[in-house]
């Protein structure tokens, strides 16, 4: 007998998914409001997308197209491992093209190509609760939430602007969904934070050990906290453009290459990067590249 | 140098055989079988199915076995092959008094009913390293006790009990579903069952760290191990379709009774209360340390203050699994270079910023 005979489809029991799937439903209805669901122990850590997973496993079905990212890139250990985790127990097909993807299941990044309305984007979530940092009790921060108390995030930031000159967030930066939830984005740049803003796939976040789930749905508008006089921007790599296949209006990993201060930067989107050379882009480190 | 863009999932595959040999060792060594781990290396299986929450000798020997001896990483294998199971209800409430009881303490009372029965334990040896072991020793037949005398041995507390002496037991709704905490999501204020149920699965370390800070002043309420027992008790499961209870089998139970002096309020005059832990097999450790925080985290219940963690539901409650624990520290693992190369950029500009704040400042001293 094989492994995968011993469990049911896409490893969760259909009771499970059937909970989650309610709990998935409500988070459509209310965006940006964090559900509370009876997460299960998963077969990976906690810590490690067990959240995205459950997610992952609840919507999918057999004619999906699967592509699992983390850090923007499809071959990262992680992505490997949770990609092999729905091969063995669902056997769908997967994918690394961001176009040709049903569901993407990712980890700290949003691909750099539009996505579709055809497609779901599910995002495993370490801490769901933006206030977390600044109020420690689950107790006092659904509170907060309920009264729409959001003075104390506020405050953190205008501290940041008196301190630093500006706000000193530069991940997981929080985000009001349609006028009324503050939301942790998940660790993701903020340089993602303006493409979840009237997404047209439908976005879910999982958090596995924080039994956690919320979604905005296609087309909700998502804004960056900002102030009028200090208004949201993005990450910028002036005069930086991709080693590999020259792009420039991307978001970057800085690769070091040597010893001696040498490094390249290239597209953390590594999809879009190959697309890119494929179609004859390249950079001024092309040979940098390789198979390994 | 070249930056690797396919090659993740080989690495992996090579990684796992890898740990699959060191797991074996030198082959020249027999390989250690199940019945050994189980018969030989009993406390670490006890350890694995009481926080693993699975009472199956077997497959705990089996997680150990397949972690190399790493108890969390065997307890994480446990868990994850409990989630599968399908629930068909819960059990009728264990009746600890009708315990086969292997050994029974109590360090309030010198003798009671029924006596000290001190059994299997390390308490009053020495020690001192056994060569003898070393060199595979033969060892001697034990003496047993009487059957007869160690079976339904009446709790040390209910000797308080018949004074009025001791909190009573809270009684409990006939036939009321007790709640799971691996089917619903914790919420707060949790209440005394799920608390149990999350000590009961919580990380032995943490719950001895926390019983330990009641004892130093942290929430003291001096306690007294009133009866500490470790022993088999019976499983029975009421059948709907029989309408009686059905015995499933036998469990190995620790389960302990701190006893802590209260000094009374304007309702309730001075008594004794009660600190509860239970785990499976022989695990007194444990039993013990959640028995303390157990009673310190019921400060609400007798008009006590809160001032230490241990006292701290939401605090103790969100820490105390091993596995949420372990999975998210090392989840620091994981690549994070995104959010890093996010932290390089703003750390860069704001040292740029300062910099360019420094130039202009002493350009304007200077002129």
């Amino acid at each position: 007998m094989k492994q995968e005979n011993f469990y049911n489809f896409a490893y969760l029991d259909e009771q499970t998914k059937r909970m989650i799937r309610r709990a998935i439903l409500k988070a459509i209805a209310i965006p940006g409001y964090q559900v509370p669901f009876a997460s299960r122990e998963m077969p990976m850590p906690y810590g490690w997308g067990t959240g995205g997973v459950q997610v992952t496993a609840s919507i999918i079905g057999k004619d999906d197209v699967l592509k699992m990212i983390d850090q923007g890139s499809d071959d990262t250990t992680n992505a490997v491992a949770l990609r092999g985790f729905f091969e063995l127990t669902a056997g769908v097909e997967s994918t690394t093209e961001t176009s040709e993807a049903s569901i993407i299941q990712t980890r700290h990044r949003i691909p750099e190509d539009d996505l579709t309305e055809d497609q779901v984007i599910v995002f495993q979530v370490p801490i769901p609760e933006p206030l977390r940092f600044l109020e420690p009790r689950e107790t006092e921060t659904r509170k907060m939430h309920a009264l729409e108390e959001y003075g104390l995030m506020h405050v953190k930031l205008y501290e940041d602007i008196a301190t630093h000159g500006h706000i000193a967030t530069s991940y997981a930066y929080p985000v009001k969904v349609m006028d009324r939830y503050v939301m942790d984005p998940s660790p993701t740049p903020k340089f993602d934070n303006p493409k979840m803003h009237k997404m047209a796939a439908l976005q879910l976040y999982g958090a596995g050990r924080e039994k956690r789930i919320y979604a905005i749905p296609p087309y909700t508008d998502v804004v960056s906290l900002d102030f009028e006089d200090y208004p949201f921007s993005v990450q910028e790599w002036p005069d930086t453009e991709c080693g590999l296949c020259g792009a420039t209006e991307v978001y970057f990993d800085e690769v070091v290459t040597d010893d001696h201060g040498g490094r390249m930067f290239c597209c953390s989107d590594s999809d879009y990067c190959e697309k890119r050379r494929a179609a004859g882009h390249t950079g001024k480190q092309p040979d940098q590249a390789a198979e390994v | 140098m070249y930056v690797a863009v396919k090659g993740g999932k080989k690495a992996i595959d090579a990684a796992h055989r890898l740990f699959a040999d060191k797991r074996r060792g030198d082959r020249s060594v027999p390989a250690m079988t199940l019945e050994q781990i189980a018969n030989q290396l009993s406390f670490a299986v006890d350890r694995v199915m009481s926080e693993g929450s699975l009472y199956d000798r077997e497959l705990a020997s089996l997680a150990i076995k397949q972690s190399a001896g790493d108890l969390i990483e065997a307890i994480f294998l446990i868990r994850a092959y409990r989630t599968t199971l399908p629930r068909f209800g819960a059990s009728r409430p264990l009746e600890t008094r009708e315990m086969r009881v292997e050994r029974r303490i109590s360090a309030s009372y010198k003798d009671m009913p029924g006596g000290q029965v001190l059994g299997p334990t390390f308490d009053y040896s020495h020690r001192l390293l056994d060569f003898t072991l070393a060199a595979d020793g033969e060892v001697a037949d034990p003496e047993r006790p009487d059957e007869a005398m160690t079976a339904q041995l009446g709790h040390v507390a209910e000797i308080l009990d018949r004074e009025g002496l001791i909190e009573p037991v809270p009684a409990d709704a006939e036939n009321e579903q007790p709640p799971d905490l691996t089917r619903e999501p914790l919420e707060f204020p949790a209440g005394r069952k799920l608390r149990l149920q999350n000590l009961a699965r919580g990380d032995e370390g943490f719950l001895l760290a926390m019983g330990y800070s009641t004892q130093r002043g942290y929430a003291r309420g001096h306690a007294f191990a009133g009866e500490i027992r470790m022993g088999e008790v019976e499983v029975e499961f009421f059948a709907e379709e029989l309408g009686f209870n059905v015995p499933l089998g036998r469990v190995k139970l620790t389960e302990c009774q701190m006893v802590t002096q209260f000094k009374g309020s304007s309702k309730v005059k001075p008594q004794f209360t009660r600190g509860y832990g239970l785990a499976f097999g022989q695990s007194e450790r444990k039993a013990m340390s959640m028995a303390l925080v157990d009673r310190a985290l019921r400060w609400e219940e007798y008009g006590e203050e809160l001032v230490a963690p241990a006292q701290d539901e939401e605090f103790v409650l969100s820490h105390s699994d091993n596995i949420q624990a372990t999975g998210f520290v090392e989840h620091l693992k994981l690549p994070h270079y995104v959010d890093f190369q996010a932290e390089l950029e703003l750390v860069r500009k704001m040292r740029r910023e300062i910099e360019e704040r420094d130039e202009a400042e002493s350009q304007e001293a200077a002129e």
